[in-house]
């Protein structure tokens, strides 16, 4: 038998380390050629890194959450053949590659359940298959827990969302069941007052202790018993891994170099969407319906042609503003795993339904988790709207290292004062943030104007001025 | 008619009565306590005291019978002994008269007022003592009922003659030649054991299909053997039907149907015992009853208030050590402490040979209550101390609930077992896991080594088996 190493491969675009998100295998497991090793996350984008030949894997160099270089050790397998280490040869990943975006974390491990049978001859350390999903939440009994550090304490890649071991189960008890205290224990509690039914064990098989007294009656007796409302006292770890650290990262970044300036300007669209009720009355596929975002994005287009400043990168570290030409349009994009910001590129050269197009594919690929990185990166100015959640105004945080950033609230029906009476308009609000140090109050304002201007006239949207 | 008034009055001196007075004087309450035979109970006077003495004598008989036969094992040979059971039983009777002297010297030291007559309640705060010296009225703030039990009677088979209750057992003068229990409890078989080793020839008719019906074949199983060597018929599924024309015997029928006369000199009737309330004036009370007993609640209240009712008068487990802790319990109440009944164990032992001792749930009782259990048996074939002892049957088993570990009921079966009950018993109140007893250092060599051994069992790593 040979050891055969596998490295970490070039995942693309000069990047130098991957964080590794997700473990596929276990050592022990038998991989197949093409099996799936596990997933590393470079800036946006998840990687899934196959196996190149069939074998055993017999140790695994990072743990979830480590951040690997390109090129290092990530599995060693035992494969058939010649002995003696034997490295992957490097290189791309051509085809095997699938590119998988904001689907980085909450996977547990999939238990392989043909390897347990298969590894026998092997040999190894049985790993038990269980992925410890069972919680430490205050209704977890004994039993789970136990089974928990029966899993854990095996020398193995721990699942990323293992439940903690030393988390001691909380039991509640039934009216008449009896706790689980020694005689001196209940003669003190009784002393004090203290229904032992009530208080939670923190010792073997959830035994009350002399401290889980003191504690009780530190804390007082509980709220309302019976009626249903039960004190929690759990605590779940979430490691922040993957998409979420990147998104944690990003925004402390942002927030903590860029002093922020936020406008919150309103805008009567009520012709704008009689407009665009108008045009999706008869949708066709090559102009199918349209959101509001097509023609902010259109309106961003036009006031950024005049307001070249506000399109561009700050290299704050080299000390670099740079203005771009082509408008890559960044939409801020819910998906289940988190935020991600899929960009609509070269919206200067795209016409509304261009816009709306574009937008409808990459909202789907980033939703389902198909967007490629090169979907996820390059944008230059951001929109973000939440929609019907919009609120009245938001804060908008931007999209290092650009320097703005557009963000549309709910769209509402208000009285308007039209001079003579009240009139029911659609109003919504913009609140947009922009790079301070860069940017001065006063553009930033005009450029709010401008978005204004164009979004309540909604045919000077089309027309060259 | 002398009148008393106190605070606290106890009617009967068994162990519960008289711990209960002892507490209650502990704590200051002025306390009288009435009693209308010795001091002590049955259980000191005509039970569990007694029998022990005569028990003892019968095993040191029954060590030297087996030396003079030149049976032993290691060697030993020694004349032909012979026993005075008159002396015998005026060293028992020695026991008792300085236990009595104690429990009294207790009381005085307490500052009880004991009262020596027959009580009768005349309403719910006054007790009437018939005394030597001519009726006595106590009113009392509380009082607790500590009455006992006596040996329950056969009507076609009345007490009298060569029928012997357990009492006129342990006052016989000489050996019976033959004799027949009539009841295979643990009080019949104690004694039938007693005087099989004097001589006796013994037949146990037990009208259920096996011995010491309330434990399971396992532990009862030893027993049985024993029994068997000793010469012991034991005639299960028998009912007794009277006594023989000329009452020099047992009329019976048999497990099959038939009847048979079982020539006996003297006729063991130990079938149970029952509450001790005639002539107490239970009927100028409203009492609640559990059939013949009184029921009480969880701090041995009556539905009267500031009656309470203690020991065997308030049903099974009929125990000197339960009445005992009741006892405590209710001087403290009375003492206005807030208590409340909450053992989790009453040990309940067999002096039979080997001695039976259980606390806690057995397996099946545990199975009922929907436990899912782990259970570790250790045999005292594995044990030293029980080899160099010349007693090897038996083992310790403990029942805990599988996942959490905790022991829920421990059994053990062997010569010398009862002392077990002390290190059993304060496992199940303190809530011992298996790991808490396996991780206890017993000394070596003893029979307490099975203890941790059985709990390593039940975890799967036993040392010695």
């Amino acid at each position: 038998m040979a050891e055969r190493i596998i490295k970490l491969p070039d995942v693309g675009e000069g990047i130098a380390e991957a964080e590794l998100v997700e473990w596929h295998v276990k050592i022990g497991d038998i991989v197949r050629e093409d099996d799936l090793l596990a997933a590393v996350m470079t800036d946006k984008a998840t990687v899934e890194i196959p196996s190149p030949v069939e074998g055993e894997v017999i140790w695994v160099g990072a743990e979830v959450g480590d951040t690997v270089a390109i090129g290092s050790a990530l599995v060693k397998l035992k494969v058939a053949g010649e002995s003696g280490a034997a490295e992957e040869p490097s290189g791309g990943l051509a085809g095997n590659q699938s590119v998988i975006p904001g689907q980085a974390e909450g996977l547990s491990p999939e238990p392989r359940t043909d390897a347990s049978d298969r590894k026998g001859a092997g040999g190894g350390e049985p790993i038990s298959d269980k992925p410890s999903a069972l919680g430490s939440g205050p209704f977890a009994g004994a039993k789970s827990r136990n089974d928990v550090v029966g899993s854990t304490a095996k020398p193995t890649v721990p699942p990323p969302k293992a439940a903690r071991a030393d988390v001691a189960p909380i039991q509640r008890r039934a009216p008449g069941e009896k706790p689980l205290a020694s005689p001196a224990v209940r003669l003190k509690a009784r002393e004090a007052g203290v229904d032992l039914r009530q208080v939670q064990g923190t010792g073997p098989a959830g035994r009350i202790t002399h401290q889980d007294i003191d504690a009780f009656l530190l804390r007082g007796p509980e709220p309302a018993r019976g009626g249903g409302l039960v004190e929690q006292s759990a605590v779940t770890e979430v490691k922040v891994v993957g998409l979420r650290r990147r998104i944690a990262e990003k925004m402390a970044l942002s927030k903590s170099r860029i002093p922020h300036i936020t406008i919150v300007e309103e805008v009567n669209v009520s012709a704008l969407e009689d407009l665009r009720a108008t045009l999706n009355k008869k949708p066709t596929p090559e102009r199918p319906k349209l959101t509001l975002l097509p023609f902010l994005m259109r309106a961003m287009v036009k006031a950024l042609a005049e307001q070249p400043a506000l399109n561009a990168l700050y290299d704050d570290d080299a000390g670099i503003v740079r203005q771009h030409a082509a408008i890559n349009i960044g939409i801020a994009t819910q998906t289940p795993t988190g935020l991600i910001v899929p960009v609509v590129k070269h919206a200067e050269a795209r016409d509304l339904w261009g816009c709306g197009i574009e937008l409808a594919r990459l909202a789907e690929r980033g939703r389902d988790g198909t967007a490629t990185r090169d979907e996820l990166t390059g944008s230059t100015i951001t929109i973000t709207s939440l929609g019907a959640l919009g609120g009245i105004a938001t804060t908008p945080v931007i999209n290092y290292p650009e320097v703005a950033i557009v963000g549309v609230n709910k769209m509402v029906v208000r009285p308007v004062w039209d001079g003579t009476t009240f009139v029911p308009r659609k109003m919504m609000n913009l609140s947009s943030s922009f790079d301070h140090r860069v940017i001065d109050g006063w553009d930033a304002a005009v450029f709010v104007q401008r978005l204004k201007e164009l979004l309540e006239n909604p045919a000077t949207l089309f027309v060259d001025m | 008619m002398t009148e008393i008034t106190c605070k606290l009055l106890v009617i009967g001196a068994g162990p519960g009565g008289y711990v209960c007075a002892i507490r209650a004087g502990q704590l200051g309450i002025d306390t009288v306590i009435v009693e209308s035979t010795r001091l002590g109970g049955s259980c000191l006077n005509v039970g569990c005291i007694p029998s022990k003495a005569m028990i003892h004598v019968a095993e040191e008989f029954e060590k030297a019978t087996e030396a003079a036969t030149g049976k032993t094992p290691f060697g030993l040979t020694a004349a032909e002994p012979k026993l005075d059971l008159k002396q015998a039983v005026a060293w028992k009777d020695g026991i008792v008269q300085r236990l009595n002297n104690g429990v009294a010297g207790l009381l005085r030291k307490a500052k009880v007022k004991i009262v020596h007559g027959k009580a009768r309640f005349r309403d719910g705060k006054t007790v009437v003592v018939e005394t030597e010296t001519g009726p006595k009225t106590i009113q009392a703030e509380a009082i607790v009922i500590a009455t006992g039990s006596a040996p329950v009677e056969l009507p076609f088979l009345p007490f009298g003659g060569n029928v012997i209750s357990s009492t006129g057992a342990l006052a016989l003068s000489e050996v019976p030649k033959r004799l027949v229990v009539v009841g295979g409890g643990y009080i019949g078989l104690e004694l039938g054991t007693a005087f099989a080793k004097l001589g006796a020839k013994v037949t146990v008719v037990e009208a259920q299909d096996k011995i010491l019906p309330l434990y399971d074949a396992e532990l009862t199983g030893p027993i049985s053997k024993r029994l068997t060597a000793l010469g012991v018929e034991v005639l299960t599924g028998a009912k007794a039907l009277g006594p023989t024309a000329k009452s020099d015997g047992l009329r019976i029928e048999t497990a099959d149907g038939k009847e048979r006369s079982l020539p006996a000199d003297k006729i063991l009737v130990t079938v149970g015992r029952k509450p001790v309330t005639d002539g107490l004036g239970l009927q100028n009370l409203v009492l609640d009853m559990d059939g013949r007993f009184i029921r009480i609640g969880e701090r041995c209240e009556t539905a009267m208030r500031g009656i309470y009712a203690i020991g065997d008068v308030t049903g099974e487990p009929m125990l000197a050590h339960r009445a005992m802790a009741q006892g405590e319990m209710v001087a403290e109440i009375v003492a206005g402490l807030p208590r409340a009944w909450d053992k989790r164990g009453i040990a309940a032992i067999c002096f039979t040979d080997p001695e039976i001792v259980s606390v806690g749930l057995s397996p099946d009782e545990a199975k009922r209550a929907g436990h899912e259990l782990k259970i570790g048996q250790f045999p005292f074939a594995a044990n030293g101390r029980a080899m160099t002892r010349h007693g090897e049957a038996g083992f310790v088993r403990v029942v805990a609930q599988a996942g959490s570990e905790l022991v829920l009921g421990i059994q053990a079966v062997g010569q010398g077992v009862s002392e077990l009950s002390a290190a059993f018993g304060l496992a199940i109140e303190m809530g011992a896991t298996l790991q808490d007893i396996a991780g206890t250092i017993h000394a070596h060599p003893t029979l307490g080594e099975a203890f941790p051994e059985a709990a390593m069992k039940a975890l799967g790593h036993a040392l010695h088996i």
